[in-house]
């Protein structure tokens, strides 16, 4: 590290950030600008304030697809927690009996588990939807998150982190009288707390994304998630109104940066920390 | 407040025995150390009292229960760690606190019990630190705190004092012995530094190969090894062992270099020509003008004392402990002080008297 200011790499770096930046800031431009400006190619870089109206009219107004923004949001921002929270869950109490307990057919559990990051969500997608709709799970909430909170990612990761957990450590619980379920809730889980923090926002954003799942399952408009909803209104009239699109998408994006930046500093910490 | 006693405890892993069978009984509040060298078994010991792995047979009597087949936590028994095994997340209070919550106590039982232990070790101003925040001789303060608030019948520990650098060490260690003297506490000790087994213990048992070699009192062991195994292990430099033959009626042995040490402690029995190994502590090889001549190979200088490392004319190898700053010279004559010789079998390697 030298003193002085490194002018090659500020300049490198802020063509960087620029290059992010500028798709974010056109959407938020284009918000504001007439219906008429974008599909004529007359996008202005400059925000017309006095129509900041539109993201509130889009958030209440019924949207062309069926419910309106806010619901749908809601939808998302449901589905995002419940998977987030349901991996989390799970993903724990898996790698817990992985990496802590001794039963038969240990290595083949973990194995199958291990097998399954082979098999991502669009590989299983039709035989996962012939099980839900054997369940009678389509268009359900149920339905929406539940195949997609099993995962074997973050059942790796928590047992990673598990394994770098000294056996001393184990042992000196189980002298103080520590049982396997007040160890999972004193120890274990306040040592990858952080580690939880980073699996909440990176399984939060998946969630959140979601696309080809929600799009063949939840039928039901009730159910649209913010993403089906975007698209929905594109093209659904032969006029799109583009403004109020991007004014949807501005307002979609602002959940999983909020996670982010709210946990970023768990976040980083989680992904980076090795053993404590 | 307990007496511990041990029969026939056997451990093997897999195919692969461990300890062949352990017969040991602490007295009410001694400290008793378990020393032997890397993988002769002593921490399997230590971790079958503990109740950290299960004996493959054998009983572990506790004032008079057998709690080989019981629950860690049900033994009534506290272990500090080699690494400390502190929790990273937890106050030092919490640490400590961490048993007593689980068994039960009320807060102010807790905080009663944490403070005494704390006001015992020095850690009153700590209590609210986490243990990254503390140093190595602090976190293993923790450690003893957290098995001392337990008030156990029995405390366990693990080569406490390994990971501590030298001189904390022997600050530690003069620590451990007033605690445990002070709470008068059945304690069991493994280690494999032998200063500690000397300083530490009220008897030593010293472990080869999962085999219990000598059970007695540090100087004991010391004076009367029982084999060449315990000679060549407590004391440094270690002893020196001499091939040699029984000679002149069992008075006296013929070393095979030729030099004849007589055993002014009596006969030995046996054949004339029994196989021997003579052993002589380094000290006891006193510098003298008409002794044999030896070749100085290597001199390390200790401050208080020197030690020599030399040849004898055959070849043998000898190290010989001497006052002060040593002779200088690349040749010393030497003479075995016959009144502090152990004699052995050379092929049992047990010691005759």
């Amino acid at each position: 590290m030298t003193g002085r200011t490194d002018w090659a790499a500020h300049i490198v770096l802020s063509f960087g950030v620029l290059s992010f930046l500028l798709p974010l800031w056109l959407l938020v431009a284009g918000a504001t600008q007439d219906p008429g400006a974008i599909s004529r190619g007359e996008l202005s870089l400059l925000p017309d304030l006095s129509k900041l109206g539109v993201f509130y009219s889009v958030l209440t107004d019924k949207a062309p697809g069926g419910s309106p923004v806010w619901r749908m949001l809601l939808v998302s921002a449901g589905m995002a927690l419940a998977i987030a929270f349901g991996k989390i869950i799970i993903s724990l109490l898996s790698a817990y009996a992985v990496a802590f307990f001794r039963f038969p057919f240990r290595m083949l559990c973990f194995w199958t588990i291990f097998i399954t990051l082979m098999l991502p969500v669009e590989v299983r997608i039709i035989p996962t939807y012939a099980v839900m709709s054997d369940f009678g799970l389509i268009s359900t909430f149920t339905g929406l998150t539940v195949p997609l909170i099993a995962s074997a990612t973050a059942t790796l990761l928590f047992r990673q982190v598990f394994l770098t957990i000294p056996d001393e450590l184990v042992e000196a619980a189980r002298m103080d009288g520590a049982g396997p379920l007040r160890f999972l809730r004193d120890i274990l889980i306040p040592l990858s707390m952080a580690n939880m923090a980073a699996l909440f926002v990176i399984v939060f954003v998946y969630g959140w994304n979601q696309y080809l799942w929600p799009l063949l399952v939840a039928t039901d408009p009730k159910l649209d998630t913010i993403v089906i909803g975007i698209v929905k209104m594109i093209g659904q009239d032969s006029v799109t109104d583009w403004n109020r699109v991007m004014a949807t998408a501005v307002l979609a994006l602002l959940p999983p940066v909020t996670v982010v930046l709210l946990m970023q500093r768990w976040f980083v910490k989680g992904l980076t920390e090795g053993d404590k | 407040m307990a007496t511990l006693e041990l029969h026939g405890l056997r451990k093997s892993f897999g195919n692969t025995p461990v300890l062949h069978g352990i017969d040991l009984a602490l007295h009410d509040g001694e400290m008793l150390v378990i020393v032997g060298a890397s993988g002769c078994g002593k921490s399997t010991l230590l971790r079958l009292v503990a109740g950290l792995e299960e004996p493959t047979a054998g009983q572990i009597v506790l004032d008079g229960r057998d709690v080989a087949r019981l629950d860690p936590a049900a033994r009534d028994i506290a272990m500090v760690f080699q690494n400390y095994a502190l929790y990273p997340h937890m106050s030092v209070f919490d640490n400590m606190a961490y048993g007593l919550k689980i068994r039960g106590l009320g807060r102010d039982d807790i905080a009663a019990r944490v403070g005494e232990a704390a006001e015992m070790l020095g850690l009153g101003p700590l209590l609210e630190r986490k243990p990254r925040q503390l140093s190595g001789g602090q976190r293993q303060r923790v450690a003893m705190g957290r098995a001392i608030v337990r008030h156990p019948k029995l405390f366990l520990f693990d080569e406490p004092l390994s990971n501590l650098d030298a001189k904390l060490r022997v600050t530690m260690r003069a620590e451990i012995k007033r605690l445990q003297r002070r709470m008068a506490v059945t304690s069991l000790y493994v280690t494999h530094d032998q200063v500690e087994a000397m300083t530490l213990g009220d008897r030593l048992l010293v472990l080869h190969q999962g085999v219990p070699v000598q059970l007695a009192t540090p100087m004991e062991v010391f004076e009367r090894p029982a084999n060449t195994y315990v000679a060549g292990f407590i004391g440094a430099p270690a002893m020196n062992l001499l091939p040699g033959t029984l000679s002149h009626g069992g008075t006296a042995a013929t070393l095979d270099n030729g030099l004849v040490v007589a055993f002014p402690d009596g006969k030995r029995a046996g054949a004339e020509g029994r196989t021997l190994t003579i052993g002589i502590r380094p000290e006891h090889v006193l510098l003298d003008p008409a002794g044999i001549a030896m070749q100085v190979d290597l001199v390390e200088p200790l401050g208080s004392e020197t030690v020599l490392i030399g040849r004898l004319p055959d070849g043998e190898l000898l190290s010989v402990k001497v006052p002060g700053r040593g002779p200088g010279t690349d040749i010393v004559q030497v003479r075995l002080d016959s009144a502090a010789l152990h004699v052995f079998d050379a092929e049992t390697g047990l010691r005759l008297d």
